[in-house]
């Protein structure tokens, strides 16, 4: 594996970027040395999916534009997502790494709620981040995209939620490059206390249809004891951008945390979506949808680890294939010795709208307790044409009866979706991706 | 508009190369009622689904005209939007779609683009007819066939073809697995669609439906064609006397397909 280009970025350039920020040093120590690690870690090795030939390397690094501007200034695109900006309660809009429109309603400041950029953070919340960044959730050492991901983060969001307190409207942030070049190094930490709740809710688009870059995001979820953080997202890169996402969570006793994520990016992607029921009493429920398209090539896991006594997971996938698109559906439930009374649930199912698309499900069960239930089911199928035909046969055109049925398909997991706004916005991405 | 007509001439129907409807030539018109009987396996769901279009059936000879065109050169979605209608013996399920945005979806799909029906319009239609076939408002909002009883399909059949309004419809067993009430609704339904602008023609093995939807001409189907025809009283002799004494007089040992020696 050709590994010289990776390191483009050196360490001068590194602690510049560190000090431009006026970073703490704990933070730029962290970067040098993950840049250090770097160099001689190995790629990650998603199972089933070779990526040697992929882009991680060709990506503008330095942040465009970083002036904030006026809701009405913003493109039509990313005010189409907020909606109202009177309605739109706490949004942060972040743009070719920079950040391109914030807001924080009064309500979330008086209760003592953090939102904000997440270069702001480590400026302002030094601390707070310190104590959780890359630290129990994703490691620096993990592989060498880790790595780099600690070395040359430059965005990302910090949402921090107070003991007892409950956020009720959802915090939006929305991660945007249209200026086809720049790389997305971002990092989303949100930490909630014992039994507050929060719900957080992403958007990631990009332009760069053509032209190559590469998104390296981390996001690592603390859910308190008795917490609640529900974390929809909808990634929606174009065919240019090489994405690698890791999303984390970590739950305390009774913590829950909630994922509903649509996996819809055009580019090559690794998604790996864990999480860590560490306390008694703790959840998790991960529902996604995915579509393949064109030749892209992606590889997904949905994971949950079990430690906690009682602590229950539930997986649910829905992919469609279509084209040439290959991927691999790894879902792991994974029960820890001592997990006694522990219940994990997973299905995974795949739409193939094509004989060259490829889509494989593997459902694994990982048990090392007796005491504890779990069951998965899984299955890879096309369309009927028996249904095809009962829909056409009432004048629907196939293209049309096609896409009935692929809505019915994504339907399980689109219509369980706890987000109205995460919904709508799902269903608008797939309709332009099965088109 | 002229009166439709559907025209069958010689018809051939095979499957995984095996042939089951072996020359059939038959003729419907606007404004009347065929009923196509015969017992199990003698080639009835074979013909009407050949007709639709169905993927697994395959025409290997003769000829079918839709109001002048050649029916067997449309796809299927064409060949409903010209106006052919069939109510499936055994209808699909669908997941995720609700029966609503179905029925919706089926309409516009007849209408010219920026004339798609109303919501107002397309509820009140729906209510109506739901109404007649004593549908239940909630099976609107339900997945398509999805969890229905056989009886339920049946009413979701002839709610489809109220709402469609097709010029000609194949009903395939649309009485079987229905209680004699059930019957009587579904009848309704259809004797609801009388006029001149409507062809039926209705496939059935039992004597029962025709007694509530009373037929203009009875075609009696074995081997793979149509043996006998006659008007309403073939119908009564059949239920009497069974199918017997037509396979006598046509010296047919096994009325089945593929039996025959
Ligand atoms: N999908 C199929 N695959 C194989 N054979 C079939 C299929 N459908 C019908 N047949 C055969 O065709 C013959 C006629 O069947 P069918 O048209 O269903 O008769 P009917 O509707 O009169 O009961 C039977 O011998 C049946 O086994
Ligand atoms: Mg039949």
């Amino acid at each position: 594996m050709s590994v010289d280009t990776s390191f483009k970025f050196d360490k001068d350039y590194v602690s510049k970027f560190s000090s431009e920020r006026q970073e703490p040093s704990w933070l730029a120590e962290l970067r040098l040395q993950a840049l250090e690690q770097a160099q001689s870690l190995p790629m990650p090795k998603p199972e089933k999916t070779k990526i040697d030939n992929w882009n991680f390397t060709e990506f503008k690094h330095e942040v465009s534009g970083n002036k904030q501007v006026a809701f009405h200034e913003l493109p039509e695109a990313i005010r189409e997502l907020i909606g109202k900006e009177e309605e739109a309660g706490s949004v942060l809009v972040i743009r070719n790494g920079a950040v391109a429109y914030h807001s924080v309603t009064e309500e979330l400041k008086d209760k003592g709620v953090i939102f904000t950029d997440f270069a702001t953070a480590v400026r302002e919340h030094g601390d707070l981040v310190r104590n959780y960044f890359m630290k129990d959730a994703v490691h620096v050492d993990e592989h060498r995209l880790t790595a780099l991901h600690a070395a040359l983060v430059s965005s990302g969001a910090f949402v921090y939620v107070p003991k007892n307190v409950e956020v009720d409207i959802p915090i939006q942030a929305i991660y945007f490059n249209d200026d086809g070049e720049t790389g997305i190094f971002n990092h989303v930490l949100i930490v909630t206390e014992d039994n507050s709740s929060v719900t957080y809710v992403e958007n990631y688009l990009s332009t760069n249809d053509e032209s190559p870059s590469v998104a390296n995001i981390v996001s690592e979820v603390f859910a308190g004891a008795g917490a609640k953080v529900i974390y929809g997202a909808v990634d929606n890169f174009a065919k240019g951008m090489t994405t690698y996402v890791n999303r984390r969570g970590r739950a305390a006793r009774d913590g829950r945390i909630e994922w509903a994520l649509g996996q819809l990016n055009d580019g090559n992607t690794i998604s790996d979506n864990t999480t860590h029921l560490v306390g008694d009493g703790s959840y998790t429920d991960k529902k996604t949808v995915s579509i393949g398209r064109g030749d892209q090539k992606q590889n997904f896991v949905a994971h949950a680890i079990h430690y906690g006594k009682h602590s229950e997971s539930y997986i649910l996938t829905h992919g469609v294939m279509k084209d040439t698109a290959s991927s691999i559906f790894n879902g792991i439930a994974k029960i820890e010795h001592g997990a006694t009374k522990s219940n994990g649930e997973q299905t995974e199912r795949v739409l193939m709208l094509s004989e060259k698309a490829r889509g494989d499900a593997n459902p694994i069960l990982l048990i090392d307790e007796d005491d504890v239930t779990a069951g998965h089911a899984a299955s890879v199928g096309t369309i009927d044409p028996i249904q095809l035909f009962y829909l056409m046969s009432r004048g629907i055109s196939k293209t049309e009866a096609e896409r009935l049925i692929i809505h019915g398909f994504l339907a399980p997991v689109v219509g369980e979706i706890p987000l109205e706004s995460v919904k709508s916005r799902l269903i608008e991405v797939i309709e332009r991706k099965v088109k | 508009m002229s009166t439709p007509n559907l025209k069958i001439e010689d018809l051939h129907v095979a499957i995984d190369d095996k042939e089951i409807i072996k020359g059939l030539s038959f003729e419907i018109n606007g404004g009347e009622i065929h009923a196509v009987m015969g017992p199990n396996g003698t080639g009835k769901s074979t013909l009407s689904a050949a007709l639709m279009g169905h993927p697994k059936y395959e025409v290997t000879g003769g000829k079918a005209f839709f109001n002048g065109e050649d029916l067997l050169e449309m796809d299927v979605d064409e060949r409903a939007k010209a106006g052919l209608f069939l109510a499936m013996q055994y209808p699909s399920e669908v997941s995720g779609i609700t029966n609503a945005d179905f029925l919706r979806s089926a309409i516009n799909a007849k209408r010219e683009e920026g004339d798609e029906i109303s919501l107002m319009k397309f509820i009140r239609e729906l209510d109506k007819k739901m109404e007649v076939l004593e549908m239940d408002s909630s099976f609107a909002h339900r997945y398509l066939n999805e969890g229905f009883s056989g009886g339920e399909k049946k009413r979701n059949e002839i709610l489809q073809l109220m709402m469609l309004e097709p010029k000609i419809a194949i009903l395939d067993e649309i009485d079987s697995g229905l209680d004699i009430d059930a019957l009587k609704i579904v009848a309704k339904g259809v004797n609801e669609m009388r006029s001149p602008d409507f062809g039926c023609l209705i496939i059935t093995h039992y004597q029962r439906l025709l007694n509530y939807i009373k037929p203009d001409k009875v075609h009696v189907m074995m081997q793979g064609r149509i043996v006998k025809s006659g008007g309403p009283e073939l119908a009564e002799r059949l239920e009497a006397e069974g199918y017997d004494w037509i396979k006598e007089e046509l010296g047919i040992e096994d009325e089945t397909v593929g039996q025959e020696a």
